[in-house]
């Protein structure tokens, strides 16, 4: 049972792992049926949404440089102005939020959205870089790790903004820069995730 | 944005470390780095929001939910409790999910190949919103224990995972809540991956018979505690409480 600490507060719920068969709770067509009749998280966007269309994709590997394939990933991100919902976002055709697996052979994952625009620093001082908030959960994970992605070609934006600055090591900072790529005539930003190990991704306390 | 929505700092003692050896998984899947701590920004502090209106009424009822030629077999068990942030306040609005093995111990995915077999009438997910009190509830069958793959003869307990929403990106959660009782508990690599006996004990749900339905189903109540919004003096008023 929960007991209030000396102050009244209440300590958090421990985090646990999600386990290798987190598809059935938040995305059960991935493990295999079809239950709700409304899934969430398929699509942060819908085909309305103003904004350039982009697609991020990338793989999640081990310390062993192994491919972690049975990961979930969800996104949390502004729309093209720059907004959340939560502030009222001015488009009402999305939420924001999706959330897909790492594939079960190949090993990526994949999001078709719009690019974010610029977010305004902590306590409005500022503005961050355009950038996509990033939440993995899989197996062998103990508790849900936050990180973001950034857009390689948004130099000048990056440059200023005030979270990739407290990562001290220029080559840590390089972690959670998607690199731009053309497929099919659409642009796609391609970032690997590295959970441990040489290149291991920069993942926040936040 | 208001200071008063910063979140408290997450207390990390209270959860597992990245690195566990007992769970031999995460020896290559947690980080070594140590996390960056990041100041809530409007990135963390707002998140998605759910209405009813996204689910099925039958989204809270494992029992009914997938059935197709009966209801599953398996003790009929009832799930609730109330979700409450760092202050005690609350939660309400919130999205909840559920997932779990079905009474022999078998998940309904294609990567699960324990000899227990599936029911055909148990899908083994659910969710739910809270309502303006925090409270959630939903209707199961208790799950069975199962072997895994760690040590050569580990077995879960029963258990069932939980996904939890809050108002902010940052204070999403997923965890497993465990049942009064199981012997199993004490031999669990994974919640032995919690390092602190209290923290452990609190992933305990227990049995409720006031909330049971008499000759129908038992109850236990669990509740779960998001990290609080932090209280900032602030042009000398206090926020956040």
């Amino acid at each position: 049972m929960i007991t209030p600490d000396a102050l009244g507060y209440l300590p958090e719920t421990p985090s646990q792992t999600a386990g290798p068969y987190v598809h059935i709770g938040l995305i059960p067509r991935q493990a295999g049926f079809d239950i709700f009749e409304n899934n969430l998280g398929e699509a942060a966007f819908d085909p309305t949404a103003e904004g350039e269309r982009i697609r991020i994709e990338g793989r999640i590997l081990d310390g062993a440089g192994a491919l972690v394939r049975d990961a979930l990933v969800e996104i949390w991100q502004a729309d093209a102005s720059g907004r959340y919902p939560a502030q009222g976002m001015n488009d009402p055709s999305g939420r924001g939020w999706a959330r897909t697996g790492t594939d079960f052979e190949t090993g990526l994952w994949s999001f078709e959205t719009i690019k974010p625009g610029r977010v305004p620093g902590r306590r409005g001082h500022g503005r961050m870089a355009p950038h996509i908030n990033l939440w993995i959960v899989a197996r062998g994970i103990n508790t849900g790790l936050s990180t973001r992605l950034y857009f390689a070609d948004e130099e000048a934006a990056n440059a200023e903004d005030p979270v990739l600055g407290i990562v001290e090591q220029p080559e840590r900072r390089r972690t959670l820069l998607a690199r731009r790529e053309v497929r099919d005539d659409r642009p796609c930003y391609v970032l690997d995730i590295r959970l441990q190990g040489e290149g291991e991704t920069v993942f926040f306390d936040i | 944005m208001n200071p008063a929505h910063e979140f408290v700092a997450r207390d990390r003692a209270q959860h597992p470390p990245a690195v566990t050896p007992i769970y031999k998984t995460s020896v290559l899947r947690g980080p070594h780095r140590p996390l960056i701590s990041l100041q809530n920004s409007q990135s963390e502090v707002t998140g998605p929001a759910f209405g009813n209106s996204a689910l099925g009424p039958l989204d809270n009822d494992l029992i009914l939910n997938h059935a197709k030629t009966g209801e599953p077999i398996g003790e009929r068990v009832i799930v609730h409790g109330r979700v409450l942030d760092g202050s005690a306040r609350p939660v309400g609005g919130v999205l909840v999910e559920f997932w779990q093995a079905n009474a022999g111990g078998r998940y309904r995915h294609r990567n699960d190949s324990y000899v227990a077999p599936i029911d055909p009438n148990f899908g083994g997910c659910g969710r739910t919103i809270t309502d303006a009190d925090g409270r959630y509830h939903f209707r199961t069958v208790k799950p069975g224990p199962y072997p895994y793959r760690n040590r050569v003869n580990d077995w879960r307990p029963a258990h069932i995972h939980f996904s939890v929403f809050g108002s902010g990106f940052a204070q999403r959660l997923i965890t497993q809540m465990y049942f009064e009782g199981d012997p199993l508990i004490r031999h669990d690599s994974i919640l032995a991956t919690v390092p602190d006996g209290a923290a452990r004990d609190r992933l305990v749900a227990r049995l409720d018979l006031d909330a049971s339905v008499p000759l129908d189903t038992l109850a236990y109540r669990w509740d779960i505690v998001l990290r609080g919004s932090r209280s900032t003096l602030f042009e000398n008023r206090l926020q956040g409480n």
